[in-house]
């Protein structure tokens, strides 16, 4: 009975059909939108229990055994990230709900969001590379669309910039998938890794490896960012948390699904790549971040951070890297998600995104400033907060392995988020206070509750990290051994 | 007839990277929906082009024609349908609230 498998993709797409009917009742669609989420992250809990104990699961659809057929595969880590993927969706709908105005809420706003977590969820759970492409494509047309909701200059001059170098990167998938198609015969991805071990990693295979590389880091912000901080300061707030939140992940995700399964043969080559870029992404983004004093752009850096970060992890991919690579994926969902929602409350409630525009707001609204404070200190990596098991697993696989310029630049970057962080911190949450109590906007009650619960996720991350571990360890014993995911998709026909 | 394919697709490719590369919104589209072209062309014959008959299994042929390639294509078709369409009414709208179908124009200043 896997048939489970398809719902954390398919529950989202039915909700979001039915909800399109129910334009007019926005308070209604965002609760239903709500459940829904939480229910698919409860699905997902269920079928990461599943997973420990039954191994890795899959899904044939209609019963074309692989290699034949499109199926889903459920291991650790796919299932981790739709877990926490619901769970940050969920949470940033019900910002939506408390904040978002009643015209935004009716023009299709939230069944867009749940077919963005189709496409998400899809992405994490797919075991076919065209499937995969399929999900990117669901996943990228409802960003587009969230991207243009609100109708402001600065967003329809964004999109229109999103949305091209979106189609470009979406034509080097197709590309890639073409050669790839031609090279091996397959687009299972365990079918295809099984052959790539057979024939070995041939020139031509690493040509095409590197194909999917400019791919993946087009749609992770992976060096390739230059698209990055403009699309994501421009649109709502609640979508911009959701971008940074979970698209960028997604493109991480398939980073490591495509160079941990199939291209792990050469990693003299691929991973000194994906090492050499993951350390300009750094360089780029810490002088970004510290750059600008728009304090969403500075959000938008820190996103381009920990994108650099994650893929120091995948460049050493020895055990503990992998495993701190995971953990800081997790983390940095919630954290993510959080900080985008915390600076565009500022924003909301100062009415202006300049650093120069706001001060003293820690006297107006202490529990956003603590919020913002913890939120940075997760960021940076302070124990016990969700950040700091990730950074030390990380760093120590570092220098295990030797690659002390990768470490310096992972470290130095982690003391640049917390000083581009500071300097929000600084300069709006201290200083003289120059809105009174009296002619203060007022925080719309329970804007604060879903800040909150974010907060209280990343630091019981931090605190339970002992509990995830059994789980992040078979994730990333998984990925080392690409043989249990070719055997579950190969082995046995059941 | 494959090598004819292909450089076919590179004719294309590079009529499209001509058209993506100029700074009007409408032959960037074009281009776009000119690059798609290209690549379904490259899946196509990928597949091998006409090598069989098709995979019917009544047909008993020697060889069968891959019909992967041709789902795949359909897929990405559609796709491509959908996203050029989406990006006509964005520029359409940003044409409407910019003034503009400069690509130039549409920097973004820092005062904003």
């Amino acid at each position: 009975m896997n048939n489970i498998l398809v719902l954390p993709m398919l529950f989202p797409i039915i909700v979001g059909v039915v909800l399109i009917f129910l334009r007019t009742y926005g308070r209604i669609q965002a609760w239903i939108s709500i459940a829904s989420m939480a229910l698919t992250a409860g699905i997902s809990f269920y079928l990461l229990h599943t997973v420990q104990t039954d191994g890795i699961i899959r899904l044939d659809f209609g019963g074309w055994e692989p290699p034949f057929g499109i199926l889903f595969v459920a291991d650790s880590f796919s299932i981790l990230l739709v877990l926490t993927s619901s769970i940050v969706t969920a949470i940033c709908l019900s910002y939506a709900l408390i904040s978002t105005s009643k015209e935004l809420q009716t023009m299709y706003f939230y069944p867009t969001v749940l077919f963005l977590a189709a496409g998400v969820n899809g992405s994490f759970l797919t075991g076919d590379l065209f499937n995969l492409f399929v999900c990117f494509e669901v996943m990228l047309l409802s960003s587009y669309v969230l991207l243009t909701l609100g109708n402001s200059k600065r967003q329809l001059r964004e999109a229109i910039k999103y949305v091209s170098i979106n189609i470009v990167s979406s034509w080097f998938f197709l590309v890639a998938l073409a050669f790839l198609y031609g090279t091996v015969g397959t687009l299972n991805m365990a079918h295809v890794a099984e052959r790539v071990a057979e024939v070995g990693q041939t020139p031509l295979l690493t040509t095409i490896s590197i194909v999917f590389l400019v791919v993946f880091s087009l749609k992770a912000g992976l060096l390739l960012y230059f698209w990055l901080p403009g699309s994501y300061s421009s649109p709502q707030i609640v979508t911009s948390a959701l971008f940074g939140a979970l698209l960028t992940k997604v493109g991480i995700y398939a980073l490591f699904r495509i160079f941990s399964l199939i291209f792990y043969h050469q990693p003299e080559i691929t991973h000194t790549i994906i090492g050499i870029m993951a350390a300009l992404t750094l360089i780029g983004g810490s002088l970004g971040a510290i750059a600008f004093n728009d304090i969403r752009s500075i959000a938008a850096y820190n996103v381009v951070i920990a994108v650099g970060f994650m893929l120091v992890g995948l460049a050493i991919a020895t055990p503990a890297a992998i495993e701190g690579s995971i953990y800081y994926l997790i983390h940095d969902m919630v954290a993510k998600a959080l900080l985008f929602l915390l600076v565009g409350t500022m924003i909301t409630l100062s009415g202006t995104s300049k650093m120069a525009g706001m001060s003293g707001l820690m006297k107006n609204y202490p529990l956003l400033g603590w919020s913002f404070f913890i939120t940075m200190l997760s960021l940076a990596g302070i124990p016990p907060l969700s950040g700091f098991i990730g950074k030390v697993l990380i760093s120590s696989a570092a220098i295990d392995n030797g690659s002390y310029v990768l470490l310096t630049l992972a470290l130095l970057s982690s003391i640049l988020v917390l000083y581009s962080l500071l300097r929000i911190f600084k300069n709006c949450f201290w200083g003289e206070t120059i809105v009174s109590k009296e002619e203060q906007l007022p925080l719309r009650r329970g804007v604060l509750l879903p800040c909150l619960a974010l907060v209280v996720l990343t630091i019981g991350i931090g605190l339970g990290t002992e509990g995830l571990s059994l789980y992040v360890m078979d994730a990333a014993e998984t990925l080392l051994n690409p043989d249990m995911y070719i055997d579950a998709v190969l082995g046995t026909i059941q | 007839m494959e090598s004819l394919i292909i450089i076919l697709v590179g004719v294309l490719t590079t009529v499209a990277i001509y058209l993506v590369l100029s700074k009007n919104v409408v032959r960037v589209i074009l281009g776009t929906a000119i690059l798609s072209h290209a690549v379904h062309l490259l899946i196509l014959s990928m597949g091998g082009l006409k090598v069989g008959t098709v995979p019917l299994l009544g047909e008993e042929a020697e060889v069968y024609v891959d019909a992967l390639p041709q789902a795949l294509i359909l897929t990405a078709i559609v796709i491509s349908f959908a996203v050029t369409a989406f990006i006509l009414v964005l520029a359409y709208r940003a044409y409407q609230e910019l003034g503009t179908d400069n690509l130039g124009a549409m920097r973004g200043s820092d005062d904003e």
